[in-house]
């Protein structure tokens, strides 16, 4: 019965009791640990980070046990707990050139400096449900490279750049401080700063959409992966006491370069344009649709039509994270019967005056044609 | 009192938010009815539950309020009761459900019934603060709308109302027009009260978390629900009073008692109801209704 929703604290009380033990499931099956799941459901626990907006393996791996394994409810553990901890100051722009690569694809050339790397992929996989999984099978170890020297990989966008076929990136802001969503509201129109990290923190899914529907022609872009690139990088922070960049640690990342259809004008020759992703952790995925999406939206800079949804700033920016809409669709279940009533009784009166008006209209009925045309 | 949760700030937020959510809400009560935008934080509850509403609340509480927490006029339903122990826990600060003792006051979708007194603050959780939103869709021109005073289309919105249906369709939500410049949204609370905002003694403020906003109403500011001169604005009246309490020219709820058309209509605000049962006023249902609906309230 809904006046349940008037129950109170008991109840609330009982519900998170029960959700505690459903989370346990079976006493008989052996508890997992966070540290099962950091290990074994890796890419998960990447995607909790990336829109997490938090890089902390530990801690996401615990926020997926939590969330009883519902990603979105453990990215929203993650931000709720992100929002408390005090801000220190920026990083250093990450070197992803100097990333320790994991992996690293081209599509854009058959062979580059540096070699295509496959890396740990499902990429080539046949997706057929390994059933020796369901045992604990042994594992083969990696095949190891006899050179173990570190990758020297320049990116596919600085080998275009040198001949000048793609754009340049723009300079920095120099001094001037990047923008932060999460400390400033966004307005419109939006830098590409924060387009990025907006989109950084975007829900995979509604990226994979939208990158999808630049594809079948909403907004298309002609895109090829110039580059996608997974591994790790430091991190680095510049101490003002120290007077340079300290590093404070390595993390993985996911890059994507695409590159784009040229455009060009009366002053500047044709030339590539650029698309760029960026996600913690291994995810080709949301880097890829990152990229399609980043370089959509930047259809007014380069004076192209924008009437895609994709190319939609305002709709794109301000639907695509996934703790605002799963809290404001869940918000749904709140109970609203003081407005319904309110409703109700508007429409009781409504069908009351409809019902007078359809009798009177059977007393007279020509008049009741030549009112309703009138109306009209 | 309850312990504390350690490792938090008194009411949650770190003082540095706390600041920056003051500033919003001073720029607000210095421009009645413009939305603030402010850097909103994620907090740890849902989106659309109320996020603006405990951030503003966090903001201006300090140990001496008294915190009261009403959810579609009651205190009893559960998101009222789980925003009043996320305040009792963070902040550990008194709280009631007696409207008169409150000095803070959150609320989502309703008014008290018991009229509002000075030094008292009312804090709205808002979903949607663009009264604009629904007839414009782009941030980028309702804010132009708002800074040209441009409010036709709202006024065209009504008046298509009252040429399909004979009577302005909005029941809730229905937006007003705050000291005669801002046209606001007075949150989803029904129309019926709309017109205790006009000229409130109380502060009122609204927050709404996923949308980073913030508006204000300062005290004893004009509130006007718009209308026009041959459809003047009007509020919902009921039939019968409550059937708990007898009173007259409040708003009710609609109880479906069983499934063959049996309802009662009683009270939305049960703190009220219960202060005029405590004073010995009797509706007709009151003694066979049944417990789910004449029940005390939970502690």
């Amino acid at each position: 019965m809904y006046v349940a929703v008037k129950g109170g604290a008991e109840a609330i009380d009982n519900a998170h009791r029960l959700l505690a033990h459903e989370r346990r499931g079976d006493p008989a099956v052996p508890e997992i640990a966070a540290r099962q799941i950091d290990e074994q459901l890796a890419l998960a626990v990447d995607r909790v980070m990336a829109e997490g907006s938090l890089y902390d393996r530990d801690l996401a791996a615990l926020a997926i046990k939590q969330a009883r394994g519902d990603l979105i409810e453990a990215i929203f553990l993650v931000r709720a707990y992100r929002t408390t901890l005090p801000r220190f100051g920026y990083a250093e722009p990450l070197d992803t050139g100097a990333m320790a690569i994991e992996r690293r694809v081209s599509a854009t050339y058959k062979d580059l400096p540096g070699g295509q790397i496959l890396g740990p992929t499902f990429d080539y996989t046949h997706r057929l449900i390994d059933f020796a999984l369901a045992a604990e099978a042994s594992i083969e170890p990696p095949a190891r490279a006899s050179d173990s020297s570190a990758v020297d990989a320049p990116r596919v966008s600085g080998l275009l750049g040198d001949e000048g076929l793609i754009e340049r990136n723009p300079p920095g802001h120099g001094d001037a401080e990047i923008g932060d969503l999460t400390r400033e509201p966004l307005s419109f129109p939006a830098d590409r700063d924060l387009r990025l990290q907006n989109l950084a923190r975007g829900d995979e899914g509604f990226l994979l959409a939208l990158g999808y529907s630049t594809q079948r022609g909403y907004g298309r872009n002609h895109p090829f992966v110039g580059e996608i690139r997974f591994g790790e990088v430091e991190v680095e922070f510049f101490a003002e006491d120290a007077g340079f960049a300290i590093p404070m640690g390595r993390i993985q990342v996911t890059e994507c370069e695409m590159v784009n259809q040229f455009v060009g004008s009366a002053e500047t020759p044709p030339q590539f344009t650029r698309g760029y992703g960026l996600v913690f952790g291994q995810s080709e995925r949301k880097a890829m649709s990152m990229s399609l999406v980043d370089r959509a939206l930047r259809a007014r800079e380069f004076g192209e039509e924008a009437k895609a949804p994709a190319q939609d700033e305002e709709f794109v920016l301000s639907h695509s994270d996934n703790v605002q809409s799963t809290g404001f669709v869940e918000h749904l279940k709140l109970p609203h019967y003081v407005d319904f009533q309110s409703e109700l009784e508007l429409v009781r009166k409504l069908r009351a005056e409809h019902a007078e008006s359809r009798a009177e209209d059977a007393r007279s009925p020509d008049d009741g044609d030549m009112m309703r045309e009138a109306a009209e | 009192m309850t312990t504390l949760h350690p490792g938090y700030n008194f009411a949650y937020l770190d003082e540095q938010t706390k600041r920056m959510i003051r500033r919003a809400i001073l720029k607000a009560v210095a421009i009645p009815g413009y939305q603030v935008p402010f850097a909103s934080r994620e907090m740890p509850m849902p989106y659309g539950w109320g996020t603006g509403g405990v951030q503003v609340t966090a903001a201006i509480l300090g140990e001496g309020d008294v915190l009261k927490v009403i959810d579609q006029g009651s205190d009893d339903t559960t998101n009222a009761v789980s925003i009043r122990k996320f305040f009792e826990k963070t902040a550990g600060v008194e709280t009631t459900t007696e409207t008169a003792r409150a000095t803070v006051i959150q609320t989502r979708h309703r008014i008290p019934e018991t009229a509002l007194q000075e030094g008292q603050t009312i804090v709205y959780q808002v979903p949607i603060p663009e009264p604009l939103r629904f007839l414009e869709p782009r941030e980028t021109e309702t804010r132009t709308m708002h800074g040209l005073e441009e409010y036709g289309l709202m006024h065209v919105k009504l008046y298509e109302d009252i040429a399909t249906h004979g009577h302005i369709a909005t029941t809730y939500a229905y937006p007003v027009k705050v000291n005669g410049r801002y046209l606001m949204d007075p949150s989803p609370t029904p129309k019926f009260d709309n017109p205790k905002m006009d000229m409130s003694p109380a502060l009122q403020l609204f927050g709404a978390g996923r949308e980073k906003r913030i508006y204000a109403i300062p005290p004893y500011t004009k509130v006007v629900s718009l209308d026009f001169e041959d459809h003047p604005f009007e509020v919902n009246k009921f039939d019968k009073p409550c059937a708990l309490c007898a009173a007259e020219g409040v708003y009710l709820d609609e109880v479906i008692l069983d499934d063959a058309g049996g309802r009662m209509f009683v009270c939305s605000d049960t703190d009220y109801c219960e202060t005029r049962r405590a004073e010995g006023h009797r509706g007709e249902m009151l003694g066979e209704a049944p417990a789910f609906v004449s029940r005390e309230p939970a502690e």
